[in-house]
Protein backbone atom coordinates (compact mmCIF):
# COMPACT_ATOMS: atom_id res chain seq x y z
CA UNK A 1 0.00 0.00 0.00
CA UNK A 2 1.32 3.44 -0.97
CA UNK A 3 1.60 5.92 1.74
CA UNK A 4 1.23 9.86 1.16
CA UNK A 5 0.94 11.89 4.33
CA UNK A 6 -1.42 13.95 4.67
CA UNK A 7 -1.04 17.63 4.18
CA UNK A 8 -1.54 20.91 6.28
CA UNK A 9 -3.16 23.44 4.19
CA UNK A 10 -4.62 23.12 0.92
CA UNK A 11 -6.89 20.50 -1.12
CA UNK A 12 -7.53 17.34 -1.68
CA UNK A 13 -9.50 16.36 -4.91
CA UNK A 14 -10.93 13.27 -3.88
CA UNK A 15 -13.34 10.58 -5.81
CA UNK A 16 -11.67 11.28 -8.94
CA UNK A 17 -12.76 8.84 -11.99
CA UNK A 18 -9.98 6.48 -12.29
CA UNK A 19 -8.11 7.44 -15.24
CA UNK A 20 -9.53 11.11 -15.07
CA UNK A 21 -7.05 12.63 -12.39
CA UNK A 22 -4.43 12.91 -15.03
CA UNK A 23 -6.87 15.46 -16.82
CA UNK A 24 -7.29 17.54 -13.69
CA UNK A 25 -3.93 17.53 -13.17
CA UNK A 26 -3.28 18.96 -17.01
CA UNK A 27 -6.11 21.51 -16.44
CA UNK A 28 -4.78 23.24 -13.17
CA UNK A 29 -1.29 22.82 -14.41
CA UNK A 30 -0.03 21.44 -11.75
CA UNK A 31 3.52 19.98 -13.48
CA UNK A 32 4.25 23.63 -13.05
CA UNK A 33 3.36 23.93 -9.76
CA UNK A 34 6.74 24.97 -6.87
CA UNK A 35 4.62 23.34 -4.02
CA UNK A 36 4.04 20.08 -3.46
CA UNK A 37 1.23 17.85 -5.48
CA UNK A 38 0.80 14.16 -5.59
CA UNK A 39 -1.72 12.70 -8.47
CA UNK A 40 -2.48 8.83 -7.00
CA UNK A 41 -4.28 6.85 -9.48
CA UNK A 42 -6.03 3.59 -8.99
CA UNK A 43 -6.61 4.09 -5.15
CA UNK A 44 -8.69 1.22 -3.84
CA UNK A 45 -11.89 2.69 -2.69
CA UNK A 46 -14.91 0.82 -0.79
CA UNK A 47 -17.39 3.47 -2.85
CA UNK A 48 -15.92 3.40 -6.48
CA UNK A 49 -13.46 -0.01 -6.86
CA UNK A 50 -11.15 2.67 -8.41
CA UNK A 51 -10.43 6.04 -7.62
CA UNK A 52 -8.03 8.64 -8.32
CA UNK A 53 -7.16 11.20 -5.75
CA UNK A 54 -5.11 14.65 -6.08
CA UNK A 55 -2.96 16.11 -3.31
CA UNK A 56 -2.18 20.19 -3.33
CA UNK A 57 0.13 21.25 -0.68
CA UNK A 58 -0.82 24.92 -1.00
CA UNK A 59 -4.36 27.00 -1.17
CA UNK A 60 -4.91 27.52 -4.80
CA UNK A 61 -7.84 29.12 -6.57
CA UNK A 62 -9.20 26.19 -8.37
CA UNK A 63 -11.97 26.79 -10.61
CA UNK A 64 -14.72 24.16 -9.45
CA UNK A 65 -17.23 24.48 -12.52
CA UNK A 66 -14.38 23.41 -14.89
CA UNK A 67 -13.57 20.70 -12.92
CA UNK A 68 -16.85 19.66 -12.33
CA UNK A 69 -17.14 19.61 -15.99
CA UNK A 70 -14.04 17.58 -16.10
CA UNK A 71 -15.76 15.21 -13.73
CA UNK A 72 -19.32 15.72 -11.85
CA UNK A 73 -18.77 13.09 -9.35
CA UNK A 74 -15.79 14.75 -7.44
CA UNK A 75 -15.20 15.87 -3.88
CA UNK A 76 -13.21 18.91 -3.59
CA UNK A 77 -11.66 19.14 0.52
CA UNK A 78 -10.33 22.34 1.82
CA UNK A 79 -7.99 21.85 4.29
CA UNK A 80 -6.52 24.20 7.04
CA UNK A 81 -4.28 22.61 9.82
CA UNK A 82 -4.61 19.11 8.56
CA UNK A 83 -8.36 19.11 9.29
CA UNK A 84 -10.67 19.11 6.21
CA UNK A 85 -12.80 22.40 7.21
CA UNK A 86 -14.75 22.48 4.03
CA UNK A 87 -16.12 19.77 1.55
CA UNK A 88 -17.08 20.97 -2.12
CA UNK A 89 -19.40 19.16 -4.16
CA UNK A 90 -19.70 20.20 -7.85
CA UNK A 91 -22.81 21.22 -8.99
CA UNK A 92 -23.21 21.10 -13.25
CA UNK A 93 -23.66 25.00 -14.20
CA UNK A 94 -26.88 25.80 -15.60
CA UNK A 95 -24.76 27.81 -17.78
CA UNK A 96 -20.99 27.19 -19.48
CA UNK A 97 -19.53 30.00 -20.98
CA UNK A 98 -16.30 29.80 -23.41
CA UNK A 99 -14.96 25.97 -21.36
CA UNK A 100 -15.88 24.03 -23.68
CA UNK A 101 -16.12 24.70 -27.77
CA UNK A 102 -18.96 23.17 -30.12
CA UNK A 103 -17.55 20.87 -32.29
CA UNK A 104 -19.97 20.91 -34.92
CA UNK A 105 -18.71 21.71 -38.35
CA UNK A 106 -22.35 22.90 -39.41
CA UNK A 107 -22.45 25.59 -36.44
CA UNK A 108 -21.80 29.38 -36.76
CA UNK A 109 -19.51 29.32 -34.04
CA UNK A 110 -17.02 26.65 -36.60
CA UNK A 111 -16.57 29.90 -38.81
CA UNK A 112 -16.71 33.16 -37.34
CA UNK A 113 -13.92 33.01 -33.87
CA UNK A 114 -15.67 36.02 -32.12
CA UNK A 115 -18.69 34.31 -30.83
CA UNK A 116 -18.99 33.30 -27.34
CA UNK A 117 -19.27 29.22 -26.70
CA UNK A 118 -22.00 28.88 -24.60
CA UNK A 119 -23.62 25.39 -23.52
CA UNK A 120 -26.99 25.28 -21.36
CA UNK A 121 -27.54 22.13 -19.42
CA UNK A 122 -30.44 20.10 -20.89
CA UNK A 123 -29.54 16.70 -18.50
CA UNK A 124 -27.74 16.54 -15.47
CA UNK A 125 -27.52 13.06 -14.70
CA UNK A 126 -26.13 12.63 -18.20
CA UNK A 127 -23.96 15.56 -18.09
CA UNK A 128 -25.23 16.67 -20.97
CA UNK A 129 -25.61 20.38 -22.27
CA UNK A 130 -26.49 21.87 -25.19
CA UNK A 131 -24.88 24.96 -27.72
CA UNK A 132 -26.71 28.07 -27.85
CA UNK A 133 -26.54 28.35 -31.59
CA UNK A 134 -26.56 24.70 -32.87
CA UNK A 135 -28.38 22.99 -30.41
CA UNK A 136 -25.88 20.03 -30.88
CA UNK A 137 -26.04 18.08 -27.78
CA UNK A 138 -22.53 16.89 -25.76
CA UNK A 139 -22.14 14.55 -23.01
CA UNK A 140 -19.39 15.65 -20.96
CA UNK A 141 -17.86 12.11 -21.07
CA UNK A 142 -17.14 13.02 -25.02
CA UNK A 143 -16.02 16.19 -24.44
CA UNK B 1 -46.05 41.95 -26.52
CA UNK B 2 -44.06 40.67 -29.59
CA UNK B 3 -42.52 44.19 -30.66
CA UNK B 4 -39.07 44.86 -30.75
CA UNK B 5 -38.65 40.93 -30.72
CA UNK B 6 -36.80 38.15 -32.89
CA UNK B 7 -37.70 35.04 -34.06
CA UNK B 8 -35.29 32.27 -34.48
CA UNK B 9 -36.75 29.49 -32.78
CA UNK B 10 -40.01 28.40 -33.83
CA UNK B 11 -40.68 27.42 -30.07
CA UNK B 12 -39.78 31.45 -28.97
CA UNK B 13 -43.23 32.82 -29.18
CA UNK B 14 -46.05 31.29 -26.72
CA UNK B 15 -49.33 29.64 -27.76
CA UNK B 16 -50.44 33.15 -27.07
CA UNK B 17 -48.65 35.21 -28.81
CA UNK B 18 -48.86 32.70 -32.26
CA UNK B 19 -52.63 33.32 -31.51
CA UNK B 20 -51.90 37.03 -31.98
CA UNK B 21 -50.14 36.88 -34.85
CA UNK B 22 -52.77 34.30 -36.60
CA UNK B 23 -56.04 36.61 -35.49
CA UNK B 24 -53.54 39.00 -37.64
CA UNK B 25 -52.96 37.38 -40.01
CA UNK B 26 -56.61 36.55 -40.48
CA UNK B 27 -57.80 40.08 -40.56
CA UNK B 28 -55.36 40.70 -42.86
CA UNK B 29 -56.81 38.04 -45.15
CA UNK B 30 -60.61 39.33 -45.05
CA UNK B 31 -59.37 42.96 -45.40
CA UNK B 32 -55.93 43.56 -47.19
CA UNK B 33 -56.39 47.05 -48.09
CA UNK B 34 -56.67 47.93 -44.92
CA UNK B 35 -53.04 46.97 -44.10
CA UNK B 36 -51.62 48.14 -47.21
CA UNK B 37 -49.87 51.43 -45.94
CA UNK B 38 -48.97 50.49 -42.42
CA UNK B 39 -45.43 49.99 -43.08
CA UNK B 40 -45.58 53.48 -45.40
CA UNK B 41 -41.54 54.22 -44.66
CA UNK B 42 -40.45 51.21 -43.51
CA UNK B 43 -37.63 48.81 -44.59
CA UNK B 44 -37.33 45.32 -44.16
CA UNK B 45 -33.42 44.15 -45.05
CA UNK B 46 -32.91 40.67 -46.34
CA UNK B 47 -29.84 38.94 -45.88
CA UNK B 48 -29.50 35.65 -47.75
CA UNK B 49 -26.22 34.04 -47.73
CA UNK B 50 -27.70 31.24 -49.41
CA UNK B 51 -30.18 31.24 -52.09
CA UNK B 52 -33.63 30.61 -51.22
CA UNK B 53 -36.10 32.48 -53.86
CA UNK B 54 -38.90 30.52 -52.27
CA UNK B 55 -38.63 31.87 -48.51
CA UNK B 56 -37.30 35.55 -50.03
CA UNK B 57 -39.98 36.60 -52.45
CA UNK B 58 -42.44 35.58 -49.81
CA UNK B 59 -41.05 37.82 -47.05
CA UNK B 60 -40.04 40.54 -49.86
CA UNK B 61 -43.95 40.12 -51.23
CA UNK B 62 -45.25 40.60 -47.30
CA UNK B 63 -43.42 43.74 -46.70
CA UNK B 64 -43.98 45.21 -50.03
CA UNK B 65 -48.07 44.31 -49.49
CA UNK B 66 -47.77 46.50 -46.48
CA UNK B 67 -46.77 49.78 -48.13
CA UNK B 68 -42.93 49.04 -46.74
CA UNK B 69 -40.07 49.01 -48.96
CA UNK B 70 -37.17 46.64 -49.26
CA UNK B 71 -33.34 46.12 -49.56
CA UNK B 72 -30.53 43.53 -49.26
CA UNK B 73 -28.63 40.90 -51.19
CA UNK B 74 -29.29 37.06 -52.13
CA UNK B 75 -25.97 35.76 -52.77
CA UNK B 76 -23.09 36.71 -50.60
CA UNK B 77 -20.62 36.67 -53.25
CA UNK B 78 -22.28 40.20 -54.22
CA UNK B 79 -21.88 41.51 -50.80
CA UNK B 80 -19.19 42.28 -47.69
CA UNK B 81 -19.74 39.09 -46.69
CA UNK B 82 -17.27 38.04 -49.84
CA UNK B 83 -14.91 40.36 -48.06
CA UNK B 84 -14.78 38.33 -44.59
CA UNK B 85 -17.09 40.46 -42.81
CA UNK B 86 -18.55 38.45 -39.68
CA UNK B 87 -22.46 38.41 -39.12
CA UNK B 88 -22.26 40.75 -36.68
CA UNK B 89 -20.98 43.16 -38.23
CA UNK B 90 -23.36 43.14 -41.08
CA UNK B 91 -26.25 43.23 -38.71
CA UNK B 92 -24.76 46.28 -37.12
CA UNK B 93 -24.66 47.83 -40.29
CA UNK B 94 -27.70 46.69 -41.55
CA UNK B 95 -29.57 47.89 -38.29
CA UNK B 96 -28.71 51.31 -39.44
CA UNK B 97 -30.37 51.46 -42.76
CA UNK B 98 -33.63 48.92 -42.06
CA UNK B 99 -36.48 48.24 -39.32
CA UNK B 100 -36.93 45.33 -39.66
CA UNK B 101 -34.25 42.01 -41.15
CA UNK B 102 -34.47 38.65 -42.30
CA UNK B 103 -31.48 35.82 -42.56
CA UNK B 104 -30.60 33.16 -43.94
CA UNK B 105 -27.38 31.28 -43.83
CA UNK B 106 -25.92 28.16 -44.54
CA UNK B 107 -24.81 27.47 -40.73
CA UNK B 108 -27.00 26.82 -37.99
CA UNK B 109 -27.24 29.14 -35.63
CA UNK B 110 -26.44 32.42 -37.54
CA UNK B 111 -29.64 34.51 -37.20
CA UNK B 112 -29.07 34.02 -33.38
CA UNK B 113 -25.59 35.37 -33.54
CA UNK B 114 -27.38 37.92 -35.78
CA UNK B 115 -30.15 38.65 -33.12
CA UNK B 116 -27.39 39.00 -30.14
CA UNK B 117 -25.85 41.80 -32.08
CA UNK B 118 -28.58 43.94 -34.09
CA UNK B 119 -30.50 46.59 -32.86
CA UNK B 120 -33.80 45.72 -34.79
CA UNK B 121 -35.80 42.45 -34.68
CA UNK B 122 -34.54 39.99 -36.51
CA UNK B 123 -36.39 37.18 -38.63
CA UNK B 124 -34.56 33.52 -39.09
CA UNK B 125 -35.55 32.35 -42.41
CA UNK B 126 -33.60 29.30 -42.49
CA UNK B 127 -30.33 28.05 -40.77
CA UNK B 128 -28.73 25.55 -42.60
CA UNK B 129 -30.70 21.93 -41.59
CA UNK B 130 -31.06 23.70 -37.97
CA UNK B 131 -34.71 26.18 -37.97
CA UNK B 132 -37.07 27.36 -40.18
CA UNK B 133 -39.75 29.06 -38.02
CA UNK B 134 -41.80 31.16 -40.32
CA UNK B 135 -42.21 28.02 -42.27
CA UNK B 136 -43.74 26.56 -39.00
CA UNK B 137 -46.09 29.54 -38.41
CA UNK B 138 -46.74 28.91 -42.07
CA UNK B 139 -47.91 25.23 -41.04
CA UNK B 140 -49.88 26.58 -38.35
CA UNK B 141 -51.97 29.17 -39.87
CA UNK B 142 -52.89 27.08 -42.90
CA UNK B 143 -53.94 24.13 -40.36
CA UNK B 144 -56.13 26.77 -38.49
CA UNK B 145 -57.94 28.23 -41.05
CA UNK B 146 -58.27 24.94 -43.33
CA UNK B 147 -59.10 22.81 -40.20
CA UNK B 148 -60.47 25.60 -38.10
CA UNK B 149 -58.55 24.37 -35.03
CA UNK B 150 -54.88 23.39 -33.95
CA UNK B 151 -56.05 20.59 -31.77
CA UNK B 152 -57.87 17.76 -31.81
CA UNK B 153 -56.12 16.67 -34.86
CA UNK B 154 -54.21 13.04 -36.47
CA UNK B 155 -51.62 14.46 -38.33
CA UNK B 156 -50.13 12.12 -41.10
CA UNK B 157 -46.32 13.07 -42.02
CA UNK B 158 -44.87 11.60 -44.46
CA UNK B 159 -41.60 11.35 -45.91
CA UNK B 160 -37.98 11.93 -44.11
CA UNK B 161 -38.60 12.26 -40.71
CA UNK B 162 -35.16 11.87 -39.92
CA UNK B 163 -33.57 15.26 -41.70
CA UNK B 164 -36.42 17.14 -42.38
CA UNK B 165 -36.00 20.17 -40.13
CA UNK B 166 -39.81 21.57 -40.99
CA UNK B 167 -41.16 18.04 -39.72
CA UNK B 168 -39.52 18.16 -36.37
CA UNK B 169 -40.75 21.70 -35.97
CA UNK B 170 -44.50 21.07 -36.89
CA UNK B 171 -44.09 18.44 -34.17
CA UNK B 172 -42.79 20.58 -31.67
CA UNK B 173 -45.32 22.88 -32.19
CA UNK B 174 -48.33 21.36 -32.56
CA UNK B 175 -47.67 19.02 -29.93
CA UNK B 176 -48.73 22.44 -27.76
CA UNK B 177 -51.86 21.82 -28.51
CA UNK B 178 -54.50 19.60 -26.72
CA UNK B 179 -55.38 16.06 -28.24
CA UNK B 180 -53.49 16.00 -31.22
CA UNK B 181 -52.15 12.36 -32.43
CA UNK B 182 -48.96 11.73 -34.85
CA UNK B 183 -49.08 9.27 -37.45
CA UNK B 184 -44.97 9.18 -38.76
CA UNK B 185 -44.72 7.44 -42.24
CA UNK B 186 -41.40 6.89 -43.55
CA UNK B 187 -38.90 4.42 -44.19
CA UNK B 188 -36.52 2.44 -41.63
CA UNK B 189 -33.81 4.54 -42.96
CA UNK B 190 -35.33 7.97 -42.03
CA UNK B 191 -37.41 7.27 -39.17
CA UNK B 192 -37.86 10.51 -36.43
CA UNK B 193 -34.77 10.52 -34.29
CA UNK B 194 -34.79 9.28 -31.13
CA UNK B 195 -34.15 12.27 -29.29
CA UNK B 196 -37.50 14.01 -30.60
CA UNK B 197 -39.44 10.92 -29.40
CA UNK B 198 -38.00 11.40 -26.41
CA UNK B 199 -37.89 15.38 -25.78
CA UNK B 200 -41.00 16.11 -27.66
CA UNK B 201 -43.54 12.84 -28.30
CA UNK B 202 -42.87 10.67 -24.83
CA UNK B 203 -42.12 14.04 -22.68
CA UNK B 204 -45.32 15.74 -23.63
CA UNK B 205 -47.68 12.35 -23.57
CA UNK B 206 -48.25 12.47 -27.08
CA UNK B 207 -50.32 9.83 -29.11
CA UNK B 208 -48.00 8.68 -32.12
CA UNK B 209 -47.54 5.90 -34.38
CA UNK B 210 -45.38 4.86 -36.77
CA UNK B 211 -46.12 3.12 -39.96
CA UNK B 212 -43.74 2.31 -43.57
CA UNK B 213 -46.59 2.51 -45.79
CA UNK B 214 -49.04 5.61 -46.48
CA UNK B 215 -51.93 3.70 -48.09
CA UNK B 216 -52.56 1.74 -45.08
CA UNK B 217 -53.41 5.02 -42.87
CA UNK B 218 -54.41 7.28 -44.89
CA UNK B 219 -58.19 7.11 -44.33
CA UNK B 220 -57.71 7.90 -40.02
CA UNK B 221 -56.28 11.51 -41.59
CA UNK B 222 -57.01 14.80 -40.78
CA UNK B 223 -53.95 15.98 -42.45
CA UNK B 224 -51.36 14.41 -44.45
CA UNK B 225 -47.97 16.58 -44.56
CA UNK B 226 -45.85 15.29 -47.07
CA UNK B 227 -42.18 15.73 -47.68
CA UNK B 228 -39.58 14.32 -49.82
CA UNK B 229 -37.34 11.69 -49.84
CA UNK B 230 -34.19 11.76 -51.35
CA UNK B 231 -33.09 8.89 -53.21
CA UNK B 232 -29.54 9.26 -51.63
CA UNK B 233 -31.35 8.77 -47.85
CA UNK B 234 -31.45 5.53 -48.50
CA UNK B 235 -28.72 3.06 -47.49
CA UNK B 236 -29.29 0.69 -50.72
CA UNK B 237 -30.95 0.99 -53.90
CA UNK B 238 -33.37 -2.18 -53.69
CA UNK B 239 -35.29 -0.29 -50.31
CA UNK B 240 -35.52 2.66 -52.05
CA UNK B 241 -37.34 0.91 -55.28
CA UNK B 242 -39.45 -1.35 -52.80
CA UNK B 243 -40.39 1.97 -50.82
CA UNK B 244 -40.28 4.46 -52.96
CA UNK B 245 -43.81 4.45 -54.63
CA UNK B 246 -45.40 4.21 -51.00
CA UNK B 247 -44.11 7.87 -50.53
CA UNK B 248 -45.31 9.27 -53.80
CA UNK B 249 -49.02 10.44 -53.32
CA UNK B 250 -51.07 10.30 -56.27
CA UNK B 251 -54.93 10.32 -57.11
CA UNK B 252 -55.54 6.22 -56.29
CA UNK B 253 -54.16 6.89 -52.61
CA UNK B 254 -56.22 9.81 -52.16
CA UNK B 255 -59.47 7.74 -52.90
CA UNK B 256 -59.11 6.54 -49.69
CA UNK B 257 -58.51 9.46 -47.84
CA UNK B 258 -61.39 11.14 -45.99
CA UNK B 259 -63.11 13.71 -47.59
CA UNK B 260 -61.93 16.68 -45.30
CA UNK B 261 -58.31 15.55 -45.03
CA UNK B 262 -56.12 18.33 -46.37
CA UNK B 263 -52.62 17.56 -47.88
CA UNK B 264 -49.50 20.01 -47.18
CA UNK B 265 -46.10 19.89 -48.57
CA UNK B 266 -43.49 22.62 -47.74
CA UNK B 267 -42.74 22.89 -51.13
CA UNK B 268 -41.09 23.02 -53.78
CA UNK B 269 -42.31 18.64 -54.61
CA UNK B 270 -39.94 17.24 -56.51
CA UNK B 271 -42.20 13.96 -57.21
CA UNK B 272 -43.77 12.96 -54.27
CA UNK B 273 -46.97 14.26 -55.44
CA UNK B 274 -48.50 13.29 -58.52
CA UNK B 275 -49.62 16.77 -60.63
CA UNK B 276 -52.85 14.58 -61.11
CA UNK B 277 -53.65 15.35 -57.22
CA UNK B 278 -53.57 19.06 -57.64
CA UNK B 279 -57.10 19.24 -59.23
CA UNK B 280 -58.06 17.58 -56.05
CA UNK B 281 -59.71 20.00 -53.75
CA UNK B 282 -58.15 18.37 -50.61
CA UNK B 283 -54.66 19.36 -52.14
CA UNK B 284 -53.62 22.42 -50.03
CA UNK B 285 -50.13 23.28 -50.45
CA UNK B 286 -50.25 26.48 -52.99
CA UNK B 287 -52.95 27.83 -50.16
CA UNK B 288 -50.30 27.08 -47.99
CA UNK B 289 -47.98 29.50 -50.15
CA UNK B 290 -50.09 31.97 -50.18
CA UNK B 291 -50.58 31.89 -46.35
CA UNK B 292 -47.17 31.83 -45.97
CA UNK B 293 -46.98 35.27 -46.96
CA UNK B 294 -49.91 36.51 -44.96
CA UNK B 295 -48.40 35.13 -41.72
CA UNK B 296 -45.20 36.67 -42.49
CA UNK B 297 -46.76 40.05 -43.08
CA UNK B 298 -48.59 39.83 -39.51
CA UNK B 299 -45.48 39.07 -38.37
CA UNK B 300 -43.65 42.07 -39.49
CA UNK B 301 -46.31 44.23 -38.30
CA UNK B 302 -46.17 42.28 -34.80
CA UNK B 303 -42.17 42.94 -34.58
CA UNK B 304 -42.38 46.28 -35.84
CA UNK B 305 -45.36 47.33 -32.97
CA UNK B 306 -47.27 48.68 -35.92
CA UNK B 307 -50.46 46.95 -35.50
CA UNK B 308 -51.36 48.90 -32.20
CA UNK B 309 -54.40 50.52 -33.84
CA UNK B 310 -55.43 47.23 -35.75
CA UNK B 311 -58.78 46.14 -33.47
CA UNK B 312 -58.74 42.39 -32.38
Amino acid sequence: MLTINSIKKGIVIDHIKAGTGIKIFNYLALNKADFSVALIINASSSKMGKKDMIKIENAIDVDITALGLIDPNITINIIKDENIVEKIYPKLPEKVEDIITCKNPRCITSMENYIPHEFYLVDESKGEYRCRYCDEIYRLTEI
Amino acid sequence: MLKGRHLIDPMDFSVQELEEIFKLAEQIISNPKDFSHLCDGKILATLFYEPSTRTRLSFESAMLKLGGKVLGFYEPNSSSVAKGESVADTIRTISCYADIAVIRHPKEGAPKVASMYSDIPVINAGDGGHQHPTQTLTDLLTIRILKGRLFNLTIGICGDLKFGRTVHSLLKAMSRYENNKFILISPEELKIPDYIKKEVLRKGNIDFIENEKLEEVIDSLDILYMTRVQRERFFNEEDYIRLKDSYILDAEKMKKAPKDMIVLHPLPRVNEIAYEVDSDPRACYFKQAKYGMFVRMALILKLLGVDEHVND
